[in-house]
C-alpha cells in the first residue's frame, strides 16, 4: 500500500500553523531572490511542476511565455476561487499554511519580473480564509517579507486579497481577470492569452494555490527530488479530495499518481454503508464518470486523460449504488446552467436544456428520445463555446449516457428511478428566483 | 412607459428616494480609501467597495448603486450589472440569518435536501423567502469547497460542517 505523504501539508497540523513564527523566514525565497529570475523559471520546468488548477499546464513553460520589457505592468494573479464541485485542497492550504502560498508567490513575481503588487483572487465565500491571508500578509510585512527592497535584492512585490462575490466562470483565468478589473466575471476571447495581454492591459500569470505552493519546495529541495514524487512528466506531491459515498472523506496527499481505487477502498476505508460502488467522477464535476471497472488506475494527468476523464482539481466524488444517476447528473446540470456566463448561445441556451431535460426525465415527463437528444445537444454545446465551462458542461451528461443507457431508458419506460435508487430532492419544491 | 421588472433598479417603485441617500460610517469609510491605494484603476475597487457596503447595509439597494457608482466614477448600470452577475450580493434585504445550504452532488448524496427542506418547512418559509420577523432567510446554494465536510451549511460568513437536521435543529434557537 502506498503511504500517504507531507510534504505540502508538512506544517498543517503544527499548533498556529498560520502564524509565520511557525513557518520560518521565507528561506527558498530568499535563495530564489539571490539567483536570476530566468534561473528560477529554469528550475521550475526541469520539476516539471504541471499546474493543479485544473488544466495541467506545465508552469515553468507558464512563466517563461512573459514577454520582457512590455510597455504595460507584469502582474501575477493566485486562483484561489476553489469553486470546482468535490474540489476542497486549497482552502485547507490557504487556512492552515498561508506563508506557504505566499512564500510561493513572491518567488514566482520575482521569476516573471511582476511589478509590486499582485493579488490573491480567493472565492468570496471563503471569508475566513480571507481574514487567514490578510493577517499573514501584515505578519510578512512586519517581517521585511514583503514591501520595499525584500531581502535587500532591490525587488518591490505586496500583495492584495481580493474577494470574489460567487461565481464559479471567474475561476477560468480571463473571467478571473476580468473579475479582478471590476467587471461582471465573463471570459476572454483568447488570443490575446493573459500572458501577453491580462489584467489591467499587462502580461499575467494566473495559478493555482497549490501550484504556487509547490514553488517554494521546489527552490529549497531541487528539481530532481521534485521529479522523486511520481512519474516523469506527472510529478510532485498532490493533494486528492475525496468526497460523495465513502467512509473517509477528505483531503490526501500522496505522490502524484494514487491509484483510485486503492485511494478509495484502502484509504478513504470504502463506500459508505458498504454499499457497491456505481461511479466516480475523478477530476471535479466537470470530469467524464468512471465505471467500477475502470478505476484501477493512477490518478495523474496523462493516465486519467487516457482512461476518457480528465484529473481536472482533483476533485473525486464517489457515487454508491442507491444514487439515480440521472438525479446526479441533473444536479451538476443545474450548477453549470446556473454558472453558465451567459455570453455563448450553445453555453448558455444548451446549459439550461440539459438541465430541463433531466429535471423532465426525473418528474416521469422524459420522451423515449430523451437520452439522444442529451447527446445531441452536448455536441451542440462541446467546442462550440468560448470557453471551457461550455466542455466542462457536458463531461458528465455524455459520459452518463453511455455508460448508464439502460438506467435513463427505464426513467421514460416506468416513470421512476431504478429500483434501489434515489433522488434526494422534493420534486414539489419551489424553485427560488434568481 | 413599459412596466419594468421589478428586479431592475430603475423600476418606479425602486428608483433611489433622494430622503434614503446613504453614506459609508467613517470606519468603512477609511477602509475604502484604503482600497484606492491598491489597484492601479479605481473601477477594480467595485468588487471590494460592494462588500463593504454589503456588510454595512444587509443588501446593495438601488440607492447603494448610485452611491458606490458615484464614489467610483461609474455609471449605476454598470454597477448593477457587476451586482446582479455575482451571486453573493444580495438585491433584496435578507434575513439576519443568512441560511445557504449547499445542495451540490457531494452535499446531496449526504443528504443535504432533508437540511433545506426540513429549514423551509419548520420556518414555514419558500426557497428564497425570509421569516417575518426578520431573522432567517433560507436559500439553496452550489459548492461551498467544503464537500470533504458535508453536508455544508453557511450561515451568514461561517461554515457549518457535517451537517444534519438534529444539528440545524439544535443551532437555530442559538441564532436570534
Ligand atoms: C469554468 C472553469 C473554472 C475554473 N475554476 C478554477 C478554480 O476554481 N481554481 C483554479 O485554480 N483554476 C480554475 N480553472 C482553471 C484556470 O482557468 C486556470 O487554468 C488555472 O488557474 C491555471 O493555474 P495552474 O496553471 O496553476 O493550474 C477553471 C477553469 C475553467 C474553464
Ligand atoms: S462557454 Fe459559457 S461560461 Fe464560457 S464564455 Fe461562453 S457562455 Fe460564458
Ligand atoms: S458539494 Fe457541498 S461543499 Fe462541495
Amino acid at each position: 500500500m502506498t503511504e500517504p505523504i507531507k510534504v505540502l501539508t508538512a506544517n498543517i497540523d503544527k499548533p498556529n500553523s498560520a502564524s509565520i513564527e511557525t513557518y520560518g523566514d521565507y528561506a527558498a525565497a530568499r535563495k530564489a531572490l539571490a539567483m536570476k529570475p530566468e534561473d528560477v523559471v529554469t528550475l521550475v520546468k526541469d520539476s516539471e511542476l504541471r499546474g493543479r488548477g485544473g488544466a495541467g499546464f506545465p508552469t515553468g513553460m507558464k512563466w517563461s511565455f512573459v514577454p520582457k520589457n512590455a510597455p504595460k505592468p507584469t502582474y501575477l494573479l493566485c486562483n484561489a476561487d476553489e469553486s470546482e464541485p468535490g474540489t476542497f485542497k486549497d482552502r485547507v492550504l490557504i487556512e492552515q499554511d498561508p506563508h506557504l502560498l505566499l512564500e510561493g508567490m513572491l518567488i514566482a513575481a520575482y521569476a516573471i519580473g511582476s511589478c509590486p503588487m499582485g493579488y490573491i483572487y480567493i472565492r468570496g465565500e471563503f471569508y475566513f480564509g480571507a481574514t487567514v491571508l490578510d493577517k499573514a500578509l501584515e505578519e510578512a510585512r512586519a517581517k521585511g517579507f514583503l514591501g520595499k527592497n525584500i531581502f535587500g535584492t532591490g525587488f518591490d512585490f505586496d500583495m492584495t486579497v481580493h474577494r470574489g462575490a460567487g461565481a464559479y466562470i471567474c475561476g477560468e483565468e480571463t473571467g478571473l481577470i476580468e473579475s479582478v478589473e471590476g467587471h461582471r466575471g465573463q471570459p476572454r476571447v483568447k488570443p490575446p492569452f493573459p500572458a501577453v495581454v491580462g489584467v489591467f492591459g499587462g502580461p499575467t500569470v494566473v495559478n493555482n494555490v497549490e501550484t504556487l505552493a509547490c514553488v517554494p519546495l521546489i527552490v529549497k529541495n531541487g528539481a530532481e527530488w521534485f521529479k522523486g514524487f511520481g512519474t516523469p512528466k506527472n510529478t510532485g506531491p498532490k493533494l486528492y479530495c475525496v468526497s460523495g459515498n465513502v467512509k473517509k472523506p477528505g483531503v490526501y496527499e500522496f505522490p502524484m499518481g494514487i491509484n483510485l481505487k486503492e485511494l478509495i477502498y484502502d484509504h478513504c476505508g470504502g463506500i459508505t454503508g458498504d454499499r457497491k460502488l456505481k461511479a466516480v467522477i475523478p477530476g471535479g464535476a466537470s470530469a467524464p464518470m468512471l465505471l467500477p471497472d475502470e478505476i484501477d488506475l493512477p490518478l495523474n494527468f496523462d493516465a486519467v486523460m487516457k482512461a476518457g476523464s480528465m484529473l481536472g482539481s482533483a476533485g473525486i466524488i464517489v457515487l454508491d449504488e442507491s444514487v439515480c444517476i440521472v438525479d446526479a447528473v441533473w444536479r451538476l446540470a443545474k450548477f453549470f446552467a446556473h454558472e453558465s456566463c451567459g455570453q455563448c448561445t450553445p453555453c448558455r441556451e444548451g446549459t439550461n436544456w440539459l438541465e430541463s431535460i433531466l429535471d423532465r426525465l426525473e418528474r416521469g415527463e422524459g420522451r423515449p428520445q430523451d437520452a439522444d437528444l442529451l447527446l445531441d445537444m452536448s455536441d451542440n454545446i462541446g467546442g462550440k463555446s468560448l470557453c471551457a465551462l461550455g466542455d466542462a458542461a457536458i463531461g458528465p451528461v455524455i459520459s452518463s449516457v453511455r455508460k448508464f443507457r439502460d438506467e435513463y431508458v427505464y426513467h421514460v419506460t416506468h416513470k421512476s428511478c431504478l429500483p434501489g435508487t434515489r433522488r434526494y430532492r422534493r420534486l414539489d419544491m419551489p424553485v427560488a428566483a434568481h | 412607459m413599459a412596466d419594468l421588472h421589478p428586479d431592475n433598479p430603475y423600476a418606479k417603485d425602486r428608483f433611489p428616494d433622494r430622503a434614503k441617500q446613504v453614506e459609508f460610517p467613517p470606519e468603512h469609510k477609511a477602509r475604502f480609501e484604503h482600497l484606492l491605494t491598491r489597484y492601479p484603476t479605481k473601477e477594480a475597487c467595485l468588487l471590494p467597495t460592494l462588500h463593504l457596503a454589503q456588510e454595512v447595509w444587509g443588501w446593495i439597494s438601488p440607492e447603494v448603486v448610485h452611491y458606490v457608482g458615484s464614489l467610483l466614477d461609474l455609471s449605476p448600470a454598470q454597477v448593477f450589472g457587476v451586482v446582479s452577475f455575482y451571486n453573493m450580493y444580495n438585491q433584496k434585504p435578507v434575513g439576519k440569518y443568512h441560511l445557504q445550504v449547499c445542495t451540490n452532488l457531494s452535499c446531496m448524496v449526504s443528504n443535504a435536501y432533508d437540511i433545506y427542506d426540513h429549514l423551509c418547512d419548520r420556518l414555514k418559509i419558500n426557497p428564497g423567502e425570509t421569516t417575518k420577523d426578520g431573522l432567517y432567510t433560507v436559500v439553496e446554494v452550489e459548492c461551498l469547497g467544503s464537500c470533504g465536510t458535508a453536508p455544508v451549511v453557511q450561515i451568514n460568513n461561517d461554515y457549518h460542517e457535517n451537517m444534519d437536521v438534529a444539528k440545524m435543529d439544535a443551532l437555530l434557537p442559538t441564532l436570534k
